[in-house]
């Protein structure tokens, strides 16, 4: 417990739930990321995908904005190596893409609005990323 | 274009919150779920929090005839729950666990960044690719 951070935590998810609300109250939209980037992909099958564009514009923007700002922001560890990186990318395109949603579209805005779709996705999603790093860290003894 | 305006505004939001809570920072993820190691609840919190105020807002939000920039809420309306979204959850479980990277915090990243995100987002983009290179003449 000793890296617990709970008021950047508090802070942090508020900043999400209310870019969520927001997206909803003026544009009508699901804040669903993994959504918005394959909609917004090549080939285009249906609907607009300026918005989309802008939103994962913004996504870059807002922590480009931060680094500027104070270089000390934020601390992003990356210790996977890349080809593992990699087959993960792979898993998370292909997996939202078949489950129609992440931790945004399925853990935050479905959980939010109370969608047992939703639910049954976050608990899946949750309970196997617990089991991976189970077996990763203290079977195969990958970290620690 | 006023459209396309708001929804950079909430990126960008959506982005600074990433950053802020720490969710953009794979270390920190990996904690979280590392239930039996040494587990930091901190995602608990940012989850709690983003729930707490979307849950609030859209209760007021949903009693509006439509959302102020358009002419309506495009809200998903599947409910079922097949082996389908189960599937692709669990893959996408695998896939967060192995990296701590979920598709948000992967683009936070990349604006903060770290090539490595980059990486991560292109093998991404061609998962999703492969998804409807193999789904999509079946359910279109």
């Amino acid at each position: 417990m000793e890296n617990f951070t709970p008021y950047s935590a508090l802070a942090g998810g508020a900043l999400i739930g209310l870019s969520a609300a927001l997206l909803l109250l003026l544009n009508g939209r699901i804040a669903g990321i993994s959504g918005i980037i394959g909609r917004a992909l090549p080939p285009h099958q249906r609907g607009d995908v300026g918005w989309r564009l802008f939103f994962l514009a913004g996504l870059l923007f807002g922590p480009l904005i931060l680094r500027l700002a104070d270089g000390n922001a934020a601390n992003i560890g990356i210790d996977t190596p890349w080809p593992i990186l990699i087959i993960a990318g792979l898993l998370v395109g292909y997996g939202t893409g078949l489950g129609n949603g992440c931790t945004s579209g399925h853990g935050v805005c479905g959980l939010a609005r109370l969608s047992p779709r939703s639910t049954a996705a976050t608990v899946v999603f949750m309970a196997v990323a617990g089991i991976t790093v189970y077996i990763v860290r203290h079977w195969l003894g990958a970290e620690d | 274009m006023i459209k396309n305006l708001s929804s950079l505004f909430c990126g960008i939001l959506f982005g600074l919150g990433l950053v802020i809570s720490q969710m953009v920072n794979p270390v920190k993820v990996l904690a979280f779920l590392d239930i039996a190691g040494h587990w930091d609840p901190s995602l608990a919190l940012v989850m709690a929090s983003a729930l707490t105020t979307l849950g609030l807002a859209y209760r007021l939000i949903i009693r509006r005839p439509s959302p102020i920039l358009e002419q309506s809420f495009h809200l998903p309306d599947a409910t079922r729950i097949d082996a389908r979204l189960l599937t692709g959850s669990a893959l996408f479980g695998l896939g967060w666990g192995l990296s701590g990277f979920c598709p948000g915090a992967a683009i936070a990243a990349i604006g903060y960044g770290r090539t490595e995100a980059l990486l991560f987002t292109l093998a991404m983009c061609v998962g999703i690719w492969l998804f409807r290179l193999i789904h999509r003449p079946a359910h279109s």
